[in-house]
């Protein structure tokens, strides 16, 4: 509908777009016409990193239906990752994710 | 059967506070005079359906030329430069009818121009251009493919990029409008149609507006669910007989 309304969210992490892997600090998420898929109306992200400029972006456009999906899973694959990350580790073998989720490797195995 | 031929291209053209942008133009082989047209890209962007259409134009006989309303936001892809545009809230208003007039200019001082030129938008771009047809002077007819936000309804969408909602300066409107609608878009709903109407009827202008049941939004792009062929095919011959009664007929090599 030609809406001018954008929710932006600041985050932390990188995107692969282009000219490879970026540092990305800031989602740009908006329901309207989409530039590719062929619906009236998308859901659309646009990651960035706004403090470089924001001039590369690593973007999706998804039916209505596939992001409530997919906030569905990404929420559930949060709720097992951390439980499983949160259990005390059978055998330590490297480092611990600090707060950024940086990590030289894990120290449980993730359940399939 | 005239003799068929069209150039497309990149063009610069002076924009708003002369700055110099990009613009694709399309125009008849020959010398004319040929009636032009400001063809003003949606929001998503200056796309190849948007292009598609100024070569339509062209291949009805018009200069059609249409600017890149987010030039000053590139380089780059015009999907990228779209998004960061959005992503600022739009291109003012103002900035815009600079460029409107920047690229009525440009056709005007075309040698084989015949002076006459109108203003054409789809979606946002209808919005933009009926608001060009009220406050930037010389357009001679005004083609309003389902434009939204003409009438704002909540004062929330006003903001320093769009001041005023266009319905405001209707009584400046200063040519004849051709408008299509569908009468299940959401944006314009069939409520702001009809108010849109009341109000041009009330100030005693000109124009004609066509509206189709079972139709949404940009019915015209092919590349959307929305696609109604009929309905486009209908509104296309609506908006060519429109344009050749004020804008003084173009050759029409495929109307036949």
């Amino acid at each position: 509908m030609c809406s001018y309304i954008v929710e932006k969210t600041a985050l932390f992490g990188s995107a692969k777009g282009p000219n490879g892997w970026m540092r990305i600090d800031t989602a740009c998420v908006y329901f309207d016409h989409p530039y590719h898929t062929p619906l009236d109306h998308a859901l659309a992200i646009d990651f960035i990193n706004e403090a470089e400029g924001g001039r590369e972006r690593v973007a999706v456009e998804l039916s209505a239906e596939s992001a409530r999906a997919l906030v569905e899973k990404i929420l559930a694959a949060l709720a097992t990752g951390e439980a499983a990350h949160a259990a005390p580790p059978a055998h330590h073998h490297g480092q611990q994710h600090d707060h950024h989720g940086h990590t030289a490797r894990a120290a449980t195995e993730i359940p399939a | 059967m005239p003799y068929e031929g069209m150039i497309a291209e990149t063009v610069a053209f002076h924009g708003h506070n002369s700055d110099i942008g990009e613009a694709y133009f399309a125009r008849p082989l020959g010398a004319g005079p040929f009636p032009g047209v400001v063809l003003i890209h949606h929001m998503p962007g200056w796309d190849e359906w948007t292009k598609e259409q100024a070569r339509k134009l062209a291949h009805h006989g018009y200069a059609a030329i249409c600017p890149h309303l987010y030039f000053r936001d590139g380089p780059g892809s015009p999907d990228d430069i779209g998004a960061r545009v959005r992503a600022a809230g739009g291109v003012p208003d103002a900035q815009v009818m600079g460029d409107a007039a920047g690229s009525q200019a440009f056709l005007r001082a075309q040698a084989y121009s015949s002076g006459r030129v109108a203003v054409m938008g789809f979606c946002s771009g209808g919005r933009h251009a009926f608001l060009a047809a009220c406050t930037v002077p010389g357009f001679d007819a005004l083609v309003d493919c389902w434009g939204g936000n003409v009438i704002v309804d909540d004062p929330k969408q006003l903001n320093d990029k769009r001041p005023a909602a266009p319905i405001d300066y209707a009584d400046k409107l200063q040519c004849p409008i051709i408008g299509l609608f569908g009468n299940d878009d959401g944006n314009p709903t069939t409520d702001q149609v009809n108010r849109t109407d009341a109000v041009l009827k009330k100030l005693g202008k000109s124009y004609e507006f066509h509206r189709y049941d079972g139709v949404g939004h940009a019915f015209f792009n092919y590349e959307r669910p929305g696609f109604k062929p009929e309905p486009m095919l209908e509104g296309w011959k609506k908006v060519f007989s429109f344009l050749n009664s004020h804008l003084g007929a173009a050759f029409a090599a495929a109307a036949e």
